[in-house]
C-alpha cells in the first residue's frame, strides 16, 4: 500500500483548506455529528421534511416555467401542464400532493417534539425556529393553493385575506393593500405567485438556522435524558441509512397517492375555474388548516376568532415555559402521556369540525375542542408538570438499554 | 413504542366512526364498476368512441369541451386520417387576405368549439342556467364519475308534496340545487344509434358518456397507472435493500 496521496486527494485537500464545504456538510449531517444511539423512527421526520422541501422546490420550478399568473390564463395554463407538457401531470400531482405530505410530515415532527419534550431547555430556540418554519409553510401553501385559480382558490383566498379586516381601524386598508385592489383579483394572483416562489427559499434559510440551533445541544432522544458521549454514534452512516430506509417507506405511500389517488386530498371545486360571481355554498380550506379554521369559527366574534386562531399557533412559542416539568420524555410521565394523546385526538376532532358547516353539532363540538386546545396549554401542561410524579429516569441511555436487554 | 402505535390506531379508528355518525344530509351515491378505476385501470377504446358519439350528438349543443383538442382523439383509437376528417366537419372563424370574416374547416390542432358565444347568451338560451363546460366535470364534482352517471339516470317524478319550479326538473342526485336541475332528462333508450352496433339502453349511453368524459378530464390516466406500477416495484425493491443495508450497518454497533 502506497502512502503517497493521489492527485485527486491532494486537489480535494487543497480545496478543503480554502473552502471546507465537504467538512461543513460532514459536521452538519455526516460522520462528525454525534447523535444519541437510541433515536426511534419518529426521528426520521426531520430529514423527510427537508426532502419534501427540496422536492417541492424542484417540481415547483418546472411548474413555474409553464404556469401563467394571470386571472384569465392561470386555470387553463394548469390544464395545459396536465395535458400537453411532457410528464406535466406527474410534476403537478407531485407538487400538489407534496404540499399535503409536507404537512403530514411536519405534524408528526411537531407532535414528536411535544411527546418527547424536545422543546425544553436547552432547545427553546430550536423549537422557535421550527414554529417560524411552520408559519412560513402555511403562508406558502396558502398562496400556492390560490395559483390554479379554481373556485376554492379564489374563495379560500377571499375568506382568509378577509380575516385581516377584523383588525380595528386599519383592518380594511390592510386587506386592500394585501389584495392590491378592492377584491381578490389579478394583482392578488400576481403577488401571490411572486411570494409563493420566494418563501420556499426563505424556508431554506430558516432550516439552516433550525439545524444550526440543533447542533448546539445536539438531538434529543426518546428517553429525554442527556446523551453521554459513549451513548452517541456518528450520524453518518447510522442515521443516514436509517433515513434512507424511512424515505423508501415514505415514498411508497407518497407515490401510491400521486399515481393512484392524485385528487383524493384536493377539493373537486378547484377543477372549476374561479368565478367572482358564484359563491360556493361551503368554502373549506385545505385539510391541513382545518383545525385552525374550526378555532376561527368557534368564536362568535370575528376579531376574537382571528386572535384565537393566530394565538393557537403563537402559543407554541411559550410552550417551553408553560411546561413546568423538568422531565422531557412522556415515556416517564404517565399523566402527561394521557393528556398528550387527548390533545392529539382533540386536534383530529377539530379538523373534522373545520370541514363541516359551522352550525349545529359540529359547531358545539368545535367550541368544546377549541376550549380544550387552550385549556391544555394554559392549565393542563403547567399543572400536570407540578402535580405529576414522573417515573424514575435511567442514569444513562446505555444503562436503559442494558436494563431492557435483561 | 407499541403503546404509542396502539393509542394512535385507537384514536384514528374512533374519529371516522364519529364523523360518519354526524354526517347526515348528504345524498348517497352508489359506487359503480369502472374499467378505469383501480391500479391497472384502463379505458375501453370502443366505449370511448361511443362516448364521443354521445357527446357530439346529445351534449355538445349546450356543453363545451374546451380543454380537448381534436388531435387528442387519436387516443380513442382513431387514425390520424379519421381525426382530420372529424375536425374538418367543424367550421372556425378566420380572416381572409383582405381581413374580412370568413370560416375555415377545422384542423386537428383546433379545440372543440364552444356552444355559446358568451355566458349571457348561454344563460338566455337555458332559462337562466349556465351549462358547464364538461372537460373536467368528472373531477369537478363530489363523487366524480359515479355522481355523473347517477345524475344522468337520476330523473324521476318528484316525491309527494314537492313542487318543482317552472322549467326545472327533479333529480334525486342533484343535492347542490335542492334536487331541481335546469337540464331536462337527456338520455333515453335508443337515443343514439351506435356505429359499433352496441344496444343503446339509457344505462349504456350514460356509462359511455361518463367514461368518455372521465377520459377528457384525465387523459393521462393510463400512463399514470402504468408508470405508477413500475415506480412502485422500483420503490419496494429500493426500500427492502435499504432495510437490509441498515441492518447490516447497525450490526457494527453490536460488535463493539
Amino acid at each position: 500500500m502506497s502512502t503517497e496521496k493521489s492527485v485527486w486527494q491532494k486537489a480535494f485537500e487543497w480545496h478543503e483548506a480554502r473552502l471546507p464545504l465537504v467538512s461543513f456538510v460532514d459536521n452538519a449531517v455526516g460522520s462528525k455529528y454525534p447523535a444519541p444511539k437510541n433515536l426511534n423512527y419518529f426521528w426520521n421526520f426531520g430529514f423527510l421534511a427537508g426532502f419534501v422541501l427540496v422536492l417541492m422546490i424542484m417540481t415547483g420550478i418546472v411548474l413555474a416555467m409553464n404556469y401563467v399568473p394571470h386571472k384569465d390564463m392561470a386555470f387553463d395554463s394548469v390544464e395545459r401542464i396536465m395535458r400537453d407538457v411532457n410528464y406535466g401531470w406527474l410534476i403537478r400531482y407531485m407538487h400538489a400532493n407534496g404540499a399535503s405530505f409536507f404537512f403530514i410530515v411536519i405534524y408528526i415532527h411537531i407532535f414528536r417534539g411535544m411527546y418527547y419534550g424536545s422543546y425544553k431547555a436547552p432547545r427553546e430556540v430550536l423549537w422557535w425556529m421550527g414554529i417560524i418554519i411552520y408559519l412560513a409553510m402555511m403562508a406558502t401553501a396558502f398562496m400556492g393553493y390560490v395559483l390554479p385559480w379554481g373556485q376554492m382558490s379564489f374563495w379560500g383566498a377571499t375568506v382568509i385575506t378577509n380575516m385581516f379586516s377584523a383588525i380595528p381601524l386599519i383592518g380594511e386598508p390592510i386587506v386592500t393593500w394585501l389584495w392590491g385592489g378592492f377584491g381578490v383579483d389579478n394583482p392578488t394572483l400576481n403577488r401571490f405567485f411572486a411570494l409563493h416562489y420566494l418563501l420556499p427559499f426563505v424556508i431554506i434559510g430558516l432550516v439552516v438556522l433550525h439545524i444550526w440551533a440543533l447542533h448546539i445541544p445536539g438531538s434529543n432522544n426518546p428517553l429525554g435524558i442527556e446523551a453521554a458521549p459513549a451513548d452517541k454514534i456518528p450520524f453518518h452512516p447510522y442515521y443516514t441509512i436509517k433515513d434512507v430506509f424511512g424515505l423508501g417507506v415514505f415514498l411508497i405511500v407518497f407515490f401510491a397517492i400521486v399515481f393512484w389517488l392524485p385528487n383524493s386530498l384536493g377539493h373537486p371545486l378547484n377543477y372549476v375555474e374561479a368565478n367572482p360571481l358564484v359563491t360556493p355554498p361551503h368554502i373549506v380550506p385545505e385539510w391541513y388548516y382545518l383545525p385552525f379554521y374550526a378555532i376561527l369559527r368557534a368564536i362568535p366574534d370575528k376579531l376574537l376568532g382571528v386572535v384565537a386562531m393566530f394565538g393557537s399557533i403563537l402559543i407554541l412559542f411559550v410552550l417551553p415555559w408553560l411546561d413546568t416539568s423538568r422531565v422531557r420524555s412522556a415515556t416517564f410521565r404517565p399523566v402527561f402521556k394521557l393528556f398528550f394523546w387527548l390533545f392529539f385526538a382533540n386536534g383530529l376532532v377539530l379538523g373534522w369540525c373545520g370541514s363541516q358547516l359551522a352550525e349545529g353539532l359540529p359547531l358545539i363540538i368545535g367550541r368544546i375542542c377549541t376550549f380544550w386546545y387552550f385549556f391544555h396549554f394554559f392549565v393542563i401542561v403547567p399543572v400536570v408538570g407540578w402535580m405529576e410524579t414522573p417515573r424514575p429516569l435511567p442514569a444513562s441511555i446505555g444503562s436503559s438499554v442494558l436494563k431492557a436487554a435483561e | 413504542m407499541k403503546k404509542i402505535i396502539l393509542a394512535a390506531a385507537a384514536v384514528l379508528a374512533l374519529v371516522p366512526a364519529s364523523i360518519s355518525a354526524f354526517a347526515a344530509t348528504e345524498v348517497h351515491i352508489p359506487k359503480e364498476q369502472w374499467g378505469f378505476s383501480g391500479v391497472f385501470g384502463k379505458f375501453d377504446r370502443m366505449q370511448l368512441q361511443r362516448g364521443l358519439q354521445v357527446y357530439k350528438e346529445v351534449c355538445a349543443s349546450c356543453h363545451g369541451l374546451k380543454q380537448v383538442a381534436f388531435r387528442n382523439l387519436e387516443a380513442l383509437g382513431y387514425s390520424e386520417e379519421q381525426v382530420k376528417a372529424f375536425a374538418a366537419e367543424y367550421e372556425f372563424p378566420t380572416l381572409d387576405d383582405e381581413g374580412s370574416d370568413i370560416t375555415r374547416k377545422g384542423l386537428t390542432s383546433d379545440y372543440f368549439p364552444k356552444p355559446y358565444p358568451n355566458e349571457k347568451f348561454a344563460r338566455a338560451s337555458n332559462n337562466g342556467a349556465l351549462p358547464p363546460d364538461l372537460s373536467l366535470i368528472t373531477k369537478a364534482r363530489e363523487g366524480g364519475p359515479d355522481y355523473l352517471f347517477h345524475l344522468l339516470t337520476g330523473y324521476e317524478d318528484p316525491p309527494q308534496g314537492m313542487t318543482v319550479m317552472d322549467g326545472m326538473h327533479y333529480n334525486k342526485y342533484f343535492a347542490d340545487g335542492n334536487f331541481q336541475i335546469a337540464m331536462a332528462r337527456q338520455l333515453n333508450d335508443d337515443q343514439v344509434t351506435y356505429a359499433d352496433g352496441t344496444k343503446a339502453s339509457t344505462d349504456q349511453i350514460a356509462r359511455d358518456i361518463t367514461v368518455f368524459l372521465h377520459w377528457a378530464a384525465e387523459p393521462n390516466l393510463e400512463a399514470r397507472n402504468s408508470t405508477g406500477f413500475r415506480v412502485m416495484i422500483y420503490m419496494v425493491i429500493f426500500t427492502i435493500l435499504a432495510f437490509f443495508l441498515k441492518q447490516r450497518i447497525w450490526a457494527r454497533l453490536e460488535k463493539k
